[in-house]
C-alpha cells in the first residue's frame, strides 16, 4: 500500500511520467498561490470521485455495462464537481472563495478521468484505487507547484530569448523536470 | 481563377485558421496530454489524431444540430455525454480492428473526452454556428492537432527507436535515446518546435 502510494507521486508521477492534467498545469502554474490552490481542489476531486466511481464501476460489470464507463465516469464527475462546489459556497465560503475558482476548470483535467481509467484497467480493489487516487493527486499538486516555482523565479531573474517566454519556457522547465522524475524509476518498488 | 476566388470563402478561412492561425497545440496550447504522451512513434500519433479529428467533427455537428435545444446552464453537461459517447465508438472500433494501436495508445483513448481541443470547439465555434461551418472547423482543428502530431513524432521516433513506421531509417550503429521515447523527449521536442515557431513568426507571449 505504502508502495503504492510512493509509486504514484513519485516514480509514476502522473504528470511528469505520464504527461496527464498539461492544460491546466500549463494555463495555470504563473504563481505557487494559484499553483497550490488548483492541486488542492484537484486532490479532492479526483479522491472523491474515484472512490464514487468505484463501487459504480462495480454495479456496470455485474449488469455487463461495463461499456459505456467512460460516459458513466465523466457524468459523476461532473455532477461531482457540481455539488462541491454548491457545499463548499453554501457550508465554507472562505475555502469556495479561495479554492472556488478551480472547481469547474477540474472537470476537464484528464488526471480525474485518467484515475478512474486506471482502476478499471490494472484492476485495483478499493483501498488500491483511494490510496492511488490520493497519491496521483498529490503528486500532480507536486509537479505544478514545482512548475510554478520555477516560473516565479524566472520572471524575475530569467533573462529569455523572446521566442522561449511564454510557453516554450514551461516545455523546457517541464522537459527538465519529468527527466529528473525519470530518475525516481530506479525507486521503483 | 478559382483558386483566387476560394481564398475568400467562408469555407476557406475556417480551415485555416484551425490548421494554422488558432492551431490548438501551438497557439492554444489545448489538447497537451495526449500530444505530448502519444507522439513517441508515428503510427501511434496518426491513430490518435484521426481519433480526435473523428470525434471533433461529429461532436461539432451534434453540438450544433442541437444547439437551439440545449439550455444554456447545462450545455457543458450536454458536450460531455455527447463527446463521451463518440468517444466510445472509437475505444470499441480501435478495439475491434486495431488492438495493437488501442494497447499502445491505452487509457489515452479515452481521455479524448477531456481533451480540451475537442469541448473548446463545441463551446467556441459549434454552439454559435450551422452544422456546415462546424464540420469544417472540426475537420480543421482536427488535422491542425494531427498535423502536430506527427511532425513530433516524425522527430521522435527515429531518435527514440531509430526507426520510421517501423521501417529502419538510422544507420546500423546509432544509439537509440531511451529519454526521447519517454516523457522528457515530449516536452523538449515540443518546446524547441514552439520557440521556433514563435521566432519565426515573431510573435511573442508577454509574460514568462
Amino acid at each position: 500500500m505504502l508502495e503504492l502510494f510512493i509509486n504514484s507521486i513519485l516514480s509514476n508521477n502522473i504528470a511528469l511520467t505520464l504527461i496527464l492534467g498539461m492544460c491546466p498545469l500549463i494555463a495555470i502554474s504563473t504563481s505557487v498561490k494559484n499553483a497550490r490552490g488548483m492541486g488542492i481542489a484537484v486532490i479532492l476531486v479526483v479522491t472523491i470521485t474515484a472512490v464514487i466511481n468505484y463501487p459504480i464501476f462495480q454495479l456496470l460489470k455485474m449488469t455487463g455495462t461495463e461499456d459505456i464507463s467512460l460516459l458513466v465516469f465523466i457524468i459523476t464527475i461532473a455532477a461531482t464537481v457540481q455539488i462541491l462546489e454548491l457545499l463548499m459556497e453554501k457550508y465554507i465560503p472562505s475555502l469556495y472563495s479561495a479554492f472556488g475558482i478551480y472547481l469547474p476548470l477540474i472537470t476537464v483535467n484528464c488526471v480525474v478521468l485518467a484515475v478512474s481509467q486506471f482502476f478499471v484497467n490494472r484492476d485495483y480493489n478499493f483501498a488500491q484505487t483511494t490510496v492511488f487516487a490520493f497519491g496521483s493527486s498529490v503528486g500532480w499538486l507536486l509537479a505544478i507547484v514545482l512548475v510554478a516555482s520555477i516560473r516565479e523565479k524566472l520572471a524575475i531573474y530569467g533573462d529569455l530569448p523572446k521566442g522561449l517566454r511564454g510557453k516554450a519556457i514551461v516545455f523546457m522547465i517541464l522537459g527538465i523536470l519529468a527527466l529528473a522524475f525519470a530518475g525516481f524509476r530506479g525507486l521503483a518498488l | 481563377m478559382n483558386l483566387v476566388r476560394i481564398k475568400y470563402t467562408k469555407w476557406f478561412n475556417i480551415f485555416k485558421s484551425g490548421m494554422k492561425t488558432d492551431n490548438p497545440i501551438f497557439v492554444a496550447a489545448l489538447g497537451l496530454c495526449s500530444a505530448l504522451a502519444i507522439s513517441n512513434t508515428v503510427e501511434n500519433a496518426i491513430a490518435m489524431g484521426l481519433g480526435v479529428t473523428f470525434v471533433t467533427i461529429v461532436s461539432s455537428v451534434f453540438v450544433s444540430l442541437f444547439r437551439n435545444y440545449i439550455p444554456s446552464k447545462l450545455r457543458i453537461v450536454t458536450y460531455m455525454v455527447i463527446i463521451s459517447t463518440f468517444t466510445i465508438f472509437v475505444q470499441k472500433f480501435l478495439q475491434a480492428y486495431f488492438p495493437d494501436i488501442y494497447s499502445a495508445l491505452g487509457a489515452y483513448v479515452g481521455l479524448i473526452i477531456t481533451n480540451c481541443i475537442v469541448m473548446g470547439r463545441a463551446e467556441a465555434f459549434a454552439v454559435k454556428n450551422p452544422w456546415r461551418y462546424s464540420l469544417i472547423d472540426g475537420f480543421a482543428t482536427g488535422m491542425g492537432y494531427m498535423f502536430v502530431l506527427v511532425f513530433v513524432a516524425l522527430i521522435r521516433e527515429p531518435l527514440a527507436f531509430g526507426t520510421i513506421l517501423g521501417y529502419q531509417v538510422m544507420p546500423d550503429g546509432f544509439t537509440t535515446w531511451a529519454s526521447m521515447a519517454i516523457a522528457p523527449g515530449g516536452f523538449f521536442i515540443l518546446g524547441l518546435i514552439i520557440w521556433a515557431l514563435r521566432t519565426w513568426a515573431k510573435s511573442y507571449d508577454l509574460e514568462v
